[in-house]
């Protein structure tokens, strides 16, 4: 299967794409195109395109859009959401260690279309050599005429910046993003009142991550119909790009139709679950996202396919797991994740995470009893819905769906009074 | 003792808090300044960042003790950083972190004895596709091995400061 290539056009093995090599395949054309419209046409464009976020919600991103003051004067940012820290995910990563003019292009045309003169990248601590490539991406655009003051003559100008954070997969959020901005304690804010309306120093703020952003320029040179064709399903729109983890022959990202099925990623892409074995379960988007099994491996990858196999396409890092995994020790390192980066505000997600992680390391060294499902299925309630943010809730979707989908396993577990994959 | 800043450091700070609206977002930055030099942040760190940008010493104390990167106790000159996510879980990311262990002849959370290693455990890096992996300082080592450790350790080893 072969697939257009957008944002992984310029990625070469060992290598980083700057202005020289980004310009000889068509770089900053998006943007030279976005200058000759208003503001509100690129809006429009985007709108039309139907792109999703793609840090993990899948927002509409035209629609997320719509809600900021664009025409209204004042102070307003744009913010990167650079801090990929959900497990499973390295999309980001790939895409700015190869060609981190893809994203400052992007914000430059994103920054344009929503009016907002000053632009952050809130990059994780992890990717000293992602931020390094984008201060000197950003110092090159400048020198190139594409950011700076009054940009091609349009009037408006436009100034990015490359913040490093310190750790904290909290940070990611995007209202504790906001918070570690400015030097705050990184606890989420309570929403309302959502960024566009007071968002980055009370200002209204759009909070849009890597790939989103640097989707953009594409969608402006080629057009939102041509865009939304570009996916394998109807309702789709765009590429994507998909990193293949855990217990497959390869384990590489790469750039394809949104809506591919998760059989061709395993099988063509990912070469198969490793050393001869047998496909048993799948995270598909990141920790936070339900399993599937080898009964939804014909499933499209798109954001509407999954969530109708009780699953989520999150940010589309597919981490496998072959038949000799233990799904409940597979779920504690999941849950232990999410226990430790709890920023600890909300009791439901600081108190019930750790609980769960009790649980079940009691039935993963065989203490467990039947109640204790129970006591699962309990904490999950009392987990869902009730915190600021979606960390807890993402930790839930594991948990549940280790419940619906190898309840017989947890069982197993019980009964035999040790775990049936460590004899 | 280090110098926490330099005075070109301290320059900087001081014009760049007194240049922009909200000094108060430099606060991991001047943190993670103080830490480059001085390998941790002492109370005396927290302290000169509240100076500089106009914080209480309990305003910078808690960005501080959030961040697992920025250490407010003693290091060793290189943190091992040994990820213990899903993805290099499922590819022997807890043998990594065993024969590290093994090798420096230390437990995560200590130092070994001569002030070289401190040994963390982490969560994800962003190297799935390279489980399982460690960060050294900021250099992120994929596709482990237990000679691929050996070869890395002596690296950082004569590499450290």
């Amino acid at each position: 299967m072969k697939s257009d290539q957008l944002l992984f056009k310029n990625r070469r093995p060992g290598e980083t794409t700057f202005l020289k090599g980004y310009l000889e395949t068509g770089g900053y054309e998006g943007l030279k195109k976005a200058f000759t419209m208003d503001p509100a046409q690129v809006r429009e464009i985007v709108k039309a395109s139907r792109l999703r976020g793609r840090g993990g919600a899948g927002f509409p991103t035209g629609m997320k859009w719509s809600f900021f003051p664009a025409d209204k004067p004042g102070e307003k940012y744009l913010v990167c959401n650079a801090d990929e820290m959900e497990p499973g995910t390295y999309k980001d990563r790939e895409l700015l260690l190869a060609d981190p003019h893809q994203l400052v292009e992007g914000m430059i045309i994103s920054a344009y279309a929503l009016q907002a003169p000053t632009g952050y990248i809130f990059i994780r601590y992890a990717y000293e050599r992602c931020a390094r490539n984008l201060e000197r991406a950003i110092i090159e655009a400048r020198e190139a005429g594409f950011l700076g003051k009054n940009i091609r003559g349009s009037g408006f100008s436009c100034e990015l910046f490359v913040h490093r954070s310190a750790g904290r997969y909290i940070c990611g959020e995007e209202t504790a993003l906001l918070n570690a901005l400015e030097g705050r304690r990184a606890n989420p804010r309570s929403k309302p009142p959502f960024p566009a309306v007071r968002g980055l120093f009370d200002k209204p703020t759009t909070v849009n991550n890597v790939e989103t952003l640097a989707s953009i320029q594409h969608i402006i040179t080629g057009g939102a119909a041509w865009f939304k064709d570009l996916a394998a399903t109807v309702e789709g729109a765009g590429t994507k790009l998909y990193g293949l983890s855990g217990h497959l022959e390869k384990t590489e990202c790469h750039e394809l139709p949104i809506g591919v099925p998760l059989r061709t990623l395993v099988e063509e892409f990912g070469g198969g679950v490793w050393k001869g074995r047998r496909f048993k379960a799948c995270l598909p988007g990141g920790a936070s996202t339900p399993y599937l099994t080898a009964e939804h491996l014909d499933v499209s990858m798109d954001f509407e396919p999954l969530e109708k196999v009780g699953s989520r396409l999150g940010t589309a890092g597919v981490t496998v797991f072959d038949d000799t995994t233990c799904m409940v020790e597979a779920t504690l390192n999941l849950n232990r994740f999410f226990a430790r980066e709890s920023c600890g505000w909300c009791t439901p997600c600081r108190d019930g995470l750790p609980f769960v992680n009790w649980i079940l390391e009691k039935i993963e060294r065989g203490d467990g009893v039947m109640e204790d499902i129970d006591m699962l299925r309990d904490q999950l309630r009392n987990i869902t819905g009730t915190t600021f943010c979606a960390l807890a809730q993402g930790a839930v979707g594991p948990i549940e769906s280790l419940l619906r989908l190898f309840e017989e396993e947890v069982v197993d577990h019980i009964k035999r009074g040790r775990c049936p994959f460590n004899p | 003792m280090d110098q926490l800043l330099t005075e070109d450091q301290l320059d900087h700070f001081r014009t760049l808090a007194a240049e922009i609206p909200h000094p108060r977002e430099l606060v991991v930055d001047v943190l993670r300044a103080i830490q480059n030099n001085h390998g941790w942040v002492p109370d005396e760190g927290v302290e000169l960042a509240g100076t500089i940008l106009g914080l209480s010493p309990l305003q910078v104390e808690e960005v501080a003790t959030f961040f697992d990167k920025i250490y407010r106790r003693p290091v060793g000159r290189r943190v091992i950083h040994v990820c213990d996510s899903i993805c290099c879980w499922s590819r022997g990311g807890e043998e990594v972190a065993r024969l590290l262990q093994e090798k420096l002849g230390i437990g995560l959370g200590e130092t070994t004895e001569d002030g070289i290693f401190t040994l963390l455990p982490t969560c994800c890096l962003g190297a799935c596709g390279e489980a399982p992996a460690m960060m050294i300082g900021l250099t992120t080592y994929g596709h482990l091995t237990s000679d691929r450790i050996d070869l890395v350790l002596e690296r950082e080893r004569r590499e450290a400061p």
